[in-house]
């Protein structure tokens, strides 16, 4: 086990490095160059050749390379070209945000995905069943982004259930200590805080969560319906055992496996989806600020420390999972 | 989802007729005759078991399945739709007309009018025609993406599950560094890349997206192929280990990958959609095509004339449903847990 751990880190840091020397290179490689990207075009000769040594772009490229690594490392993206700040700060008051939405959807896609994938699955075959199927399909259909215009239109301009963006009212006193304005409000005891950050929290986060829920639903489904057929099922039945139990210990603890695995997987989606829902919904996290970062002339700082959270991120989860799986199952722990 | 459709069982030979077929000289001359019949049998008999007879049983349970047809529909009229797409549509998708333009502002399309069952564009152009004429490029787009996404996943999944060792496990890497971004955010760093977006940008970045996908799913299924009977039968008959990869793990290992493309397609245009919306789709104002009709009118014109929005995205739905829907019957036709 120790082994296969080390072994998944090593290669996770490998893989890590090789995308970051590629987003080294790419930065190196702009059309004009980096310079150029943060002066622009028209910018005199001695600037650039200022600039230039003062970014250290007369080096030799291996020890700009370190030098970009050192600093990555220690955690220094250098200053966004668009507004001058320092990258980590960009970053660390838009990835709450995004955590935030990413988290909220995976609760709705699982707290609902599994019980309507059981439910499809105990079914089978009846009505149910095939709406369920039929939403699912729909569900991985829909431009997500045209399903967050369709929701916002809906909910927000003749019915105002919900606000159509942002992630507070404005106005609204709130003190920030983690980022995340839901569990903020909890922290400080602004419940007012809480309760509009969760009100601002629901469309978008329904939005994010349909292909998740869509996904989870299916695996749910045909891994309950592998279940149902197995050995172990029938001697619980034939033992007599209340349908109940069967139900809980026998076939929802060993349908749910493959879910887990689906779950980390969606990470992906939740990320990719983010960016979408995001700009629908002017979230203000990762997502818009990728947006900002390409549409207002491209912000190559941002950009590639974005591109590099993002991959840790998603590569993390997956390794998590695929431990977490070591220990919810018995038989991969033995191997 | 992620190293998906990699099934031992589906990777049933279908190298029938091409007896003695690359055996070199030297092993006949060495094997007994009767010896050499008897692998030959033995070679054929695996792969008439397996081979037409899956596929053919495949298609026959496709065409009871009523979920394959209706995917099959859908597909079928959207490529008649596209190929006929100058003779169905009124007009040509990008002129101006001047009873279009003529109260045209940012605030004011025209809708429905004699002529134009459905009204004007935000340029003056017939909305319908363009949406008819959408579903060639949306094709173009589609299908172009997902054959270079399968082209260059097969070349890497072909070489890393016929050399194996090394050399798989460098390539593996290398489809490590795609897959440790989601999809969206590759194909939105691959687009930023260039210095500036074209159609081609939006079809490479797309495409580049599934390369991994293709790649994994294909030696997955060619390293299953390398322990199973037909390989060890064509082995023992000195069949060249080139034709061996190429006659016989090649080819049964494209059901998965075509049935991988089906539902490729669906995602394509989808990605392909959400780029435009992002504002890094292509920027020819002339083309229409369905991702770009609502990634950038569909979003800029939204309260004025949703109907921008909707006609695209439902023509968007209901062809990646479709693609959807045969592929994944495909899938389950092709499943050996399906078969009787």
């Amino acid at each position: 086990m120790l082994r296969v751990i080390v072994r998944r880190l090593l290669q996770l840091v490998v893989t890590l490095m090789a995308l970051s020397a590629l987003i080294f290179i790419w930065l190196r490689n702009l059309p004009g160059g980096p310079v150029e990207a943060l002066l622009g075009e028209r910018a005199t000769p001695e600037r650039r050749v200022l600039l230039t040594k003062a970014l250290g772009y007369d080096q030799p490229i291996l020890v700009q390379y370190g030098k970009f690594m050192q600093k990555v490392v220690s955690g220094d993206f250098g200053n966004s070209i668009r507004t001058g700040d320092p990258v980590t700060e960009v970053l660390s008051r838009a990835f709450p945000a995004t955590i935030e939405l990413a988290a909220a959807a995976m609760i709705i896609a699982v707290g609902l995905g599994v019980p309507l994938g059981y439910l499809a699955a105990r079914h089978r075959g009846r009505i149910l069943d095939n709406l369920t199927i039929a939403g699912t399909l729909l569900g991985i259909s829909i431009p997500i982004f045209f399903l967050g215009y369709l929701l916002k239109d809906g909910f927000t301009q003749n019915i105002h259930w919900f606000p159509p963006s942002g992630r507070l009212t404005t106005g609204i006193d709130n003190t920030t200590v983690t980022g995340f304005f839901v569990l903020d409000g909890l922290l400080t005891r602004e419940f007012d805080v809480t309760a509009d950050a969760l009100w601002h929290l629901i469309l978008p986060a329904v939005t994010l969560a349909t292909i998740p829920l869509a996904v989870i639903v299916r695996i749910t489904r045909a891994s309950v319906l592998d279940v149902l057929n197995e050995d172990y099922v029938r001697t619980a039945e034939a033992k007599g055992l209340r349908h109940r139990t069967i139900r809980g210990r026998h076939i929802l603890r060993n349908a749910l496996l493959p879910v887990v695995t689906t779950i980390g997987l969606q990470t992906g989606a939740l990320l990719s989806g983010a960016v979408l829902t995001e700009k629908v919904y002017n979230w203000g996290g990762l997502g818009t600020l990728i947006t900002d970062s390409i549409s207002g002339g491209r912000d190559y700082p941002v950009l590639q420390a974005i591109i590099l959270l993002a991959a840790l991120v998603f590569v993390v989860v997956n390794l998590l999972v695929d431990l977490s799986y070591a220990f919810i199952d018995p038989r991969v722990r033995v191997r | 989802m992620s190293d998906p459709i990699t099934r031992p069982g589906v990777t049933a030979p279908r190298s029938g007729g091409e007896r003695g077929d690359g055996v070199s000289e030297r092993n006949i001359g060495l094997l007994g005759e009767r010896k050499k019949a008897r692998l030959e049998e033995l070679a054929r008999s695996t792969a008439d078991k397996g081979g037409v007879s899956l596929v053919r049983d495949a298609v026959r349970r496709l065409r009871r399945n009523p979920v394959a047809i209706v995917g099959a529909i859908i597909v079928g009229l959207f490529i008649l739709v596209a190929i006929f797409a100058p003779l169905i549509a009124p007009h040509d998708p990008v002129q101006r007309f001047p009873e279009l333009t003529k109260d045209l502002t940012v605030d004011n399309i025209p809708g429905s009018q004699s002529g134009f069952p459905l009204g004007s564009d935000p340029l003056g152009r017939d909305f319908a025609s363009r949406l008819i004429h959408g579903s060639r490029q949306t094709l173009f787009v589609g299908v172009l993406a997902t054959v270079i996404g399968l082209g260059l996943g097969v070349l890497i999944g072909a070489i890393a599950g016929a050399f194996g060792g090394w050399v798989d496990q460098a390539l593996m890497r290398v489809t490590d560094v795609m897959l440790a971004l989601p999809s969206l955010l590759l194909a939105i760093t691959l687009v930023a890349m260039a210095s500036r977006s074209t159609q081609w940008t939006v079809i490479f970045a797309v495409a580049i997206v599934n390369v991994p996908i293709f790649a994994r799913l294909l030696r997955g299924s060619m390293l299953a192929q390398r322990e199973s009977d037909h390989v060890l039968a064509a082995r023992a008959l000195g069949v060249k280990e080139r034709n061996i990869v190429l006659r016989h793990m090649l080819p049964n290992s494209m059901t998965a990958v075509i049935v991988q493309a089906t539902l490729t397609f669906a995602v394509a245009i989808l990605d392909a959609a959400a780029l435009s919306f992002l504002g890094l789709g292509d920027p020819d104002i002339n083309r229409a095509e369905w991702g770009l009709m609502l990634g950038v009118d569909g979003q800029r014109y939204f309260e004025v004339r949703p109907e921008l929005a909707y006609y695209p995205a439902l023509a968007i739905i209901v062809v990646a449903l479709g693609f959807t829907l045969l592929g994944e019957a495909m899938r389950e036709a092709i499943d050996p847990k399906n078969r009787r």
